[in-house]
């Protein structure tokens, strides 16, 4: 063992994305090498911009002090909603490459096959646990604790640790691009592909370790959302006057619970594998792929529903908002939300119809499969229900919703084709299964998440997002959408592989034509949501809604400031009824001062979630590349930091009742001085966050 | 690689190939769906019978899919706000007569559906053999990046093409040697994955000669895409003559070739290695070969024989344990007992 290896481990220049272009320059090598370290490149200046800015800007204090430590469910939830828009870019742009390299890909295109595999692995890696993950929890953070009427999570420093970790993973990713190579073995990480045997390399492991921080982080998120559900509801909320986008954060809470244990097992497993020549998926003495196929899509399965039981949830929540009109059929939206969290779990095996089960086997999972589909389907009425007799406003939310429902069912569509055994064993495995998770995931899942910034933004920062660049974005999402995925499925039905670096037959090509059209149109999408924040920022006072109600909502997390105060509610609310905020207004009870006020207890802030991040990171990162004294010293630094913790004694702070009377006072004078807006107003600077009583006008005539 | 040869004009099979046609068409790119590319150009009785499932499956659920595509934009345009002449009801949040629609029409859709599922999914067992004619048994091995055909009963092996007649049906058997992989001939019918250590079966048939694509698509590293090969159903006498061309001009599969099938690489270095110049582009023939490749291959991964015995001829205790692997393998997937396989 040299001194080199006890120091570095496996870590050389080796390592260095444009290395192998020098040592060994041919055509292939240098077009490869180039566009991965002008990736890397703009990466590592990415990250010295943020530093040089924030230190120019003297922010580190404010950075650490108000951010990276606190422990406020809103602020993390924004850090989880920021993390996972830088992903998404990274992400897409790796999509745009794909869908470049498949345009020109006619007997072979400019991607190295490997350059491909990486591709298609990171974008789907980051895509499912570093983008939508991140924004779910997210918004499940910001949005679920003011809806249930209270000050915080139940274990605040553990919501910071699980952001720490999902974290730490996603840097996994970000480090790999500059140093070393990622996994080829797709998001799923199959082995034996994924075995020493077959890849001796760093890149699985980057994959192993980037995903068992993430799902370690998300399965604490899901303890965290289950038991604050559970424990800390205002008074008088009962589960059947929850909102409904709180029910379906409470079923994503447990799947989390029960879905993440075996991914974080499987992974767990391969490392065994991998590390101690364990044999549990290998080829060879006794391991079988088969157990991890299993086990990787008991948590897989599951998982979709994790990614779209909270967009059902917002649809929910901004359907009836911005329809004036109370949401149809609640108790049959909470009874199809349970039943797909249950079915969810009992249909996994439809990912490997094509494994040779018998045909018995594969028509009940098939049929338990279509089972997903009713009350799947059932909510999409109840959606169009909602609308009805309604007075709809066609606001950015309001268009992700409409484009969601129309495409969402043809994504169902394709998906009962798969359910069917008979068609999988065509279908399997080729740009239709593509195509149908993408028309699942964006208009499900995605549009959901950007239906919720634009519905919540308000409320974490005090103005609402530009409605013209949103309106752009939409648009564009959904034609982008729509010209990058259709095409998939002809050509899946042709038989295209999906993971296909390059073909030969020209019969594909004019679709894939389409397809970069639309990935373009996506990139633009992208690109209008940076500018509408940017815009935003920038007219910030025309847009601000000090008074907190922008859009006429029914539920408590509209019955407070914005932005919402750090305790969120200066007296903890007393609820008798579903969409208590509304009844108030109706009864003009709302915006009352509180016959009394007491001081509040706040959680501190707590380091703990940075030094778990660092060390997790660090632990991970020593793995990957055999560093055994980082192994060794990150290990301690973890211990230290847990046990640290346990020391802990000043972790609570108090704000004096005056404090808050002070600061609800103030608002109350504000929102005294609004004027109150009707709803065609919604979009104008007019709307400072106070609803004019139009929504009953026509029923009272 | 080859390309396939197109039909020179569609329309004949209206539904079959009508909708991707329209969409080719509607694209404005010129080709439709070419033979021997698509289950929704069949070119076999399974791929024709999934052909017509994956229709009527789309017929069906657009009892459910119409609905919402018209009624989503109708009722939002219905009754925008703008709209004052719409009646506005906004208390209104419940209804028994459209809660039992709701629930009702997509039940009744899965009901139906359950059922063809059952029946289809049994009909159309890949494991299930065909038809009770005679059938042509081909050992499929997969190794990266190309796949291997043994012929057991007639002691040849082939790469590149799947000969085979078409008036009689296809009785595979599957293994990797390598990675997991997923055999698929579309215009004929379904896929299976193959994996090392055991052992998976599929039937097919052709309706006709003709050339047709076929493929790996599970993803095994750096020559996936170029996995391909010909599957070419032909007449009686044709595949007779196809046999006598392989016997004449393959080269015995001893151990130095078979090294070079096992060793990383595509076809054409395979090609280039037995100097295959004789044999037609895109193949390479084999003459002398084992009927127990398979069963060894497995056998390997399972404690058995080294790689330079895989290639030996003889039913030894070691092969018998290979046949129990297969059958465990049908045990670990789906839970039941061992008997379905012999
Ligand atoms: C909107 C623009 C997007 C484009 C253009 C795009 C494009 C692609 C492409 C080209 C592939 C590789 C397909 C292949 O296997 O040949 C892919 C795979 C994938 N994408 Fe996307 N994608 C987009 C968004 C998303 C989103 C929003 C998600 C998830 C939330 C997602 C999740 C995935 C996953 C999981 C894979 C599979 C990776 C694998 O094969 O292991 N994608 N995407
Ligand atoms: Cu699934
Ligand atoms: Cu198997």
């Amino acid at each position: 063992m040299t001194l080199h290896h006890l120091l570095l481990g496996r870590l050389d220049l080796h390592a260095l994305p444009f290395w192998t272009m020098i040592e060994h320059p041919t055509h292939e090598t240098i077009v490869n090498g180039t566009i991965t370290t002008a990736a890397a490149g703009l990466e590592v200046l990415a990250a010295i911009v943020v530093i040089a800015l924030v230190t120019r800007a003297g922010k580190w204090r404010y950075l650490w002090s108000e951010w990276l430590t606190s422990v406020d469910h809103k602020r993390i939830g924004i850090m989880y909603i920021a993390l996972s828009f830088v992903m998404m870019s990274r992400a897409l742009i790796e999509a745009a490459l794909m869908r470049t390299q498949q345009a020109f890909g006619l007997g072979g295109g400019f991607l190295s096959p490997e350059h491909f595999g990486e591709l298609f692995s990171t974008h789907g890696t980051i895509m499912i646990f570093f983008m939508a993950m991140p924004f779910l929890t997210g918004v499940i953070n910001f949005a679920m604790p003011l809806q249930i009427g209270t000050r915080d999570v139940s274990f605040p420093v553990m919501n910071s640790v699980s952001l720490g970790l999902t974290t730490a993973g996603a840097m996994m990713i970000v480090i790999s691009l500059a140093l070393g190579k990622f996994s080829t073995g797709g998001w799923s990480g199959y082995p034996p592909f994924t075995e020493a045997a077959f890849n001796a390399g760093v890149g699985p492991d980057y994959w192993i370790w980037a995903v068992t921080l993430s799902s370690l982080g998300t399965m604490m998120s899901g303890i965290n959302f289950a038991v604050t559900i559970y424990k800390r509801r205002a008074p008088g909320m009962t589960f059947m006057r929850m909102p409904l986008f709180t029910w379906t954060a409470l079923c994503t809470a447990i799947l989390m619970i029960f879905a993440m244990p075996p991914l974080t097992v499987a992974t767990a497993m391969l490392a065994l594998d991998r590390y101690l020549d364990f044999h549990f998926f290998t080829n060879g003495s006794g391991g079988n792929m088969m157990n991890y196929a299993n086990l990787f899509w008991l948590f897989g399965h599951p998982e979709v529903y994790i990614l779209i039981l909270p967009a059902f949830g917002v649809y929910s929540e901004i359907f009836s908002t911005f329809s004036g009109k109370l949401l149809y059929g609640y108790t049959s939206l909470v009874l199809a939300t349970m039943a797909i969290a249950v079915i969810s779990f009992a249909v996994w095996l439809h990912h490997f119809f094509t494994m040779g089960q018998n045909a018995s086997v594969n028509a009940a999972f098939g049929i338990a499969t279509m089972l997903v589909g009713i009350p799947t389907g059932v909510k999409i009425y109840d959606w169009i229900l909602t609308m009805f007799r309604g007075r709809v406003r066609f606001t950015v939310p309001i268009v992700y919703g409409l484009g969601f429902m129309m495409l969402f069912v043809l994504g169902g569509l394709s998906g009962i084709l798969l359910a069917n055994p008979t068609l999988d064993y065509q279908v399997h495995n080729t740009l239709f299964l593509v195509a149908h998770f993408h028309n699942m995931l964006i208009p499900g899942l995605l549009f959901g998440m950007l239906a919720a910034y634009h519905y919540w933004f308000p409320k974490a920062f005090g103005f609402r997002l530009d409605e013209r660049w949103g309106m752009i974005s939409a648009v564009s999402w959904i034609v982008g959408f729509m010209l990058a995925f259709f095409p998939l499925y002809v050509i899946g039905a042709m038989g295209f592989p999906r993971r296909t670096v390059a073909y030969f037959d020209p019969v594909y090509r004019p679709w894939m034509l389409i397809a970069l059209a639309g990935a373009a149109v996506v990139l633009v999408a992208l690109a209008s949501l940076f500018v509408q924040l940017f815009v935003s920022i920038r007219r910030r006072e025309a847009l601000a809604v000090p008074a907190g109600d922008p859009w006429d909502g029914s539920n408590l997390e509209w019955a407070i400031a914005a932005p919402a105060p750090e305790y969120n509610f200066s007296v903890i609310p007393d609820v008798s009824d579903r969409n208590p905020f509304m009844i108030a207004k109706q009864k003009g009870d709302a915006y009352q001062t509180p016959a009394e006020f007491q001081d509040i207890t706040m959680p501190k802030n707590s380091p703990l979630g940075m030094a778990l991040a660092v060390a997790g990171g660090a632990l991970a990162f020593g793995l990957v590349w055999h560093i055994w004294w980082l192994v060794a010293l990150s290990c301690l630094g973890v211990l230290v930091a847990i046990v640290g913790q346990g020391f802990a004694r000043d972790c609570e702070k108090v704000i004096p009742a005056a404090e808050v009377r002070r600061q609800h006072e103030a608002w109350l004078r504000t929102v005294a001085a609004s004027r109150a807006v009707p709803r065609d107003l919604e979009g104008e600077p007019a709307n400072t966050g106070l609803a004019a009583r139009d929504r009953f006008s026509q029923a009272a005539e | 690689m080859p390309t396939f040869r197109r039909r020179p004009h569609i329309g004949r099979r209206a539904i079959g190939t009508g909708l991707l046609a329209a969409l080719a068409l509607s694209a404005g790119s010129g080709p439709a769906a070419a033979e021997g590319l698509s289950f929704l150009d069949p070119q076999g009785p399974v791929a024709a019978a999934q052909r017509d499932h994956f229709y009527a499956v789309i017929l069906l659920m657009l009892v459910v899919v119409v609905p919402v595509l018209i009624f989503t934009p109708l009722v939002a345009w219905r009754y925008r706000y703008r709209n004052h002449g719409a009646r506005y009801a906004p208390d209104w949040k419940f209804s028994w007569p459209l809660e039992a629609l709701i629930w009702g029409v997509p039940v009744a859709v899965v009901v139906v559906l359950s059922v063809w599922i059952w029946q289809e999914t049994h009909d159309l067992d890949p494991y299930a053999p065909l038809a009770a004619d005679k059938s042509l048994r081909v050992e499929v091995i997969g190794y990266d990046w190309k796949w291997l055909f043994v012929y057991p009963d007639l002691h040849i092996a082939t790469m590149g093409v799947l000969g085979f007649p078409s008036d009689r049906s296809l009785d595979i058997r599957l293994t990797s040697a390598s990675v997991m992989q997923s055999f698929f001939i579309p215009a004929l019918g379904s896929q299976i994955y193959a994996m090392a250590g055991m052992r998976t079966k599929l039937h097919l048939k052709a309706n006709r000669p003709g050339t047709f694509l076929g493929e790996n698509t599970q993803y095994n590293g750096k020559g996936f895409h170029d996995q391909k090969f010909r599957a070419r159903a032909m007449t009686a006498r044709g595949f007779t003559d196809w046999v006598k061309q392989v016997r004449a001009k393959g080269v015995p599969l001893d151990a130095k070739a078979y090294d070079v099938v096992r060793a990383k690489g595509g076809l054409t270095d395979v090609r280039r290695a037995v100097a295959g110049g004789s044999m037609p582009p895109g193949t390479v023939y084999f003459t002398d070969v084992s009927a127990d490749l398979l069963a060894n291959v497995m056998h390997q991964f399972n404690g058995g024989a080294s790689s330079s015995e895989v290639i030996v001829s003889e039913r030894s205790p070691a092969n018998d344990t290979a046949l129990r692997s297969d059958a465990g393998h049908a045990a670990s997937a789906t839970g039941e007992p061992p008997a379905r396989e012999e």
